[in-house]
């Protein structure tokens, strides 16, 4: 058994606004295994992002934690002060955020910027820590880095200023990191790039990775696991394989299916829209937009079926006894492709 | 760096040269003329003033004469103060005025600052409400206004400072005073915005992110970054408060600049509303040639043309 190096169990957080409590997310349970990549997948509003920002602290102010735990080396972190916090942000668990042209502070020398985390954790002498700056900029590849390294974010590209966000998050080696989308902003070479990059520093370092995209070309190369998310809830988590072959949300068909393959005529998507969180669905939240929906989809939120060790989906289609159905071609394809590699 | 400079000199001469001919034809289109009591002087006097002035002569040799002679630095002779040269006047009166323009542009600025930085750390509470009703008096009360005030209450109520009067450092603490309310003002809105708008920035949060604290971030981070744009504020603000508050000199007597432009303007003085105005013209243009090269010192995505990129 791996060991689990974060356990989130229950997680509910609700947004305060004028029109009402949005429940953005409801009851979220996920563990992280030491040095694996784990995907949280979803399309926009679907609770990634909150869900991320509530493991590093730094939700929003109209946002509550209504209940749960997000375990941390045996000490949950939301009961955690803003204090104890700042020892853990950037230290333990570090973040990337989405878009490089806009997280570094326009006005401060990048070396300063990278080794600031450095001064603050470590308490290392600035000499030390703009050492070690330069070593980092060496190790996400930046070239020319002793010259680079004094000047301010405007000078770099796109790609290089995420290389150095990258940087900034792992030069205290931190224990966890959170990427939010960090190449949804990018070009599609330097996406590739930079995940190449993020999987040999995970090596490096020995960090265990949150990834959240909604695309899922790169889930595939990324991650180990996969979790599914849709209105505030995981639908369904396995391995990639498991998710990516043995599909058994009719949301992952969806997503799946949604794929653009070097056949496919058309572009499918999934019809309608998510539901509004402000007067969240009781049962299962894709079922007004699922083909596939049967009336207790509607009316009783499904279980987690367990499908295999790793794999589990909460869907009533899993259910002793349900139907069965035709799920779309392509995930037929899947399935048999996966009975192959069994 | 160079060849900017020297372009950025060319056009400050041409402005000075533009407004320099402006101002000599619209002031020569201003009713009334230079000589009070006119209605007791002889055509006679009249006739042999304007021979000694140059008046009678055609315009354009007027303003060639005029433009010739500032080239020299001779700005011309007052028509009213016992013909003593206008540069030697405005030199007299310039100390006063710039003076009292740094102290009220230095407190303004400070206390604006300050408080406009307190206002966006507090947005949303009672503190940001307060800082913009203070903003928005301060912007919307005339100086003048608080100027007899403060004559009144602490002047002569309390009697702590003369009412008006220059010389001693005290007699400049009240016109600094009712000077710097605007520029405060103006300040405090100023960097409010900009510090909420910076504080709302991805580099922020991805401050915190590295587990820096809030008020770490705001010094390491907010600051600099919402204080640079307060230079383009500054530069223009500096030139109007150093060339004289005409309104403030005058209630507190103090002998500035400002105070005498007004006297010039109401009595035709041809040659001291030129001198004044190209002064102020001087002031103005030079202050931004400093604003930009400071601006380009502090803020590193500023890099004057020519600069290495």
């Amino acid at each position: 058994m791996p060991e689990r190096i974060l356990d989130v169990k229950n997680l509910k957080i609700d947004f305060h606004t004028y029109a009402g409590e949005v429940k953005a997310i409801r009851d979220v349970s996920f563990h992280l295994n030491q040095g694996e990549t784990l995907a949280i997948v979803g399309e926009s509003g679907s609770g990634k992002s909150v869900t991320t920002r509530s493991i590093i602290g730094l939700l929003a102010k109209n946002a509550k934690v209504m209940g749960g735990e997000i375990n941390f080396h045996g000490q949950n972190l939301l009961d955690l002060s803003e204090k104890e916090w700042q020892k853990i942000r950037g230290n333990e668990i570090a973040m990337i955020f989405q878009d490089p042209m806009t997280s570094l502070d326009p006005t401060m020398k990048i070396g300063q910027q990278i080794a600031e985390p450095l001064i603050k954790h470590k308490g290392v002498s600035k000499k030390e820590a703009w050492a070690k700056a330069l070593e980092m900029m060496k190790a996400v590849g930046i070239p020319n880095a002793e010259e680079r390294i004094n000047q301010y974010p405007h000078q770099f590209s796109g790609g290089m200023r995420q290389r150095i966000v990258i940087a900034i998050a792992l030069i205290c080696e931190p224990e966890i990191l959170l990427a939010d989308e960090p190449t949804t902003a990018l070009d599609v070479t330097v996406q590739a790039e930079i995940l190449d990059l993020m999987k040999d520093l995970q090596k490096r370092v020995k960090t265990s990775i949150i990834f959240i995209t909604h695309d899922l070309g790169v889930v595939a190369g990324m991650a180990d696991r996969v979790a599914v998310m849709y209105a505030g809830e995981f639908l369904e988590y396995g391995t990639v394989d498991d998710i990516f072959y043995n599909p058994q949300h009719p949301y992952t068909w969806g997503l799946i299916n949604s794929m653009p393959t070097l056949e496919s005529q058309k572009l499918e998507a999934i019809p309608g829209t998510p539901p509004d969180l402000l007067d969240p669905p009781k049962g299962d939240p894709f079922a007004p937009r699922n083909a596939y929906a049967m009336k207790i989809d509607i009316e009783r939120k499904p279980p987690f079926f367990k499908l295999s060790d790793t794999h589990y989906a909460a869907t009533w289609l899993l259910a002793p006894g349900a139907p069965k159905v035709e799920p779309p071609a392509e995930i037929q394809r899947r399935w048999a492709k996966f009975k192959a590699m069994q | 760096m160079t060849k900017y400079l020297l372009k950025r000199i060319f056009y400050m001469i041409l402005t000075l040269f533009l407004v320099a001919t402006i101002t000599f034809f619209l002031m020569k289109f201003m009713p009334g003329s230079p000589y009070a009591n006119e209605e007791k002087l002889t055509p006679q006097q009249i006739h042999i003033m304007n021979e000694q002035y140059g008046l009678n002569k055609p315009l354009i040799v007027q303003y060639l004469l005029y433009l010739g002679g500032m080239l020299h630095g001779d700005f011309g002779t007052s028509f009213q103060y016992s013909n003593q040269p206008v540069s030697s006047l405005i030199a007299a009166r310039l100390g006063a005025s710039v003076q009292l323009g740094l102290q009220a542009l230095i407190v303004g600025v400070i206390l604006g600052v300050i408080i406009g930085s307190i206002a966006a750390m507090k947005q949303g509470t009672w503190v940001d409400s307060t800082a913009t009703v203070i903003a928005i008096i301060g912007k919307s009360v005339p100086n003048f206004v608080l100027a007899v005030l403060l004559q009144y209450y602490i002047g002569l109520k309390l009697g702590w400072f003369s009412i008006a009067g220059w010389g001693e450092f005290s007699q400049t603490i009240l016109p600094t005073i009712a000077l710097s309310v605007g520029p405060l003002a103006e300040t405090a809105r100023f960097i409010r915005t900009s510090m909420v708008d910076t504080l709302s920035s991805d580099y922020i949060e991805l401050g915190r992110a590295k587990g820096l604290s809030r008020m770490e971030v705001i010094r390491k981070h907010a600051m600099r970054n919402s204080f640079i744009p307060l230079v383009t504020l500054i530069g223009p603000y500096a030139v109007a408060l150093m060339t004289g508050s005409m309104v403030i000199e005058n209630i507190f007597n103090i002998p500035g600049i400002g105070e005498q432009f007004v006297k010039s303007i109401l009595t035709n003085d041809y040659p001291t509303i030129m001198g004044v105005t190209m002064v102020y013209c001087i002031g103005l243009v030079v202050i931004l040639l400093i604003t930009d090269i400071i601006y380009g010192l502090i803020d590193p995505r500023i890099r004057l043309a020519g600069g290495e990129q």
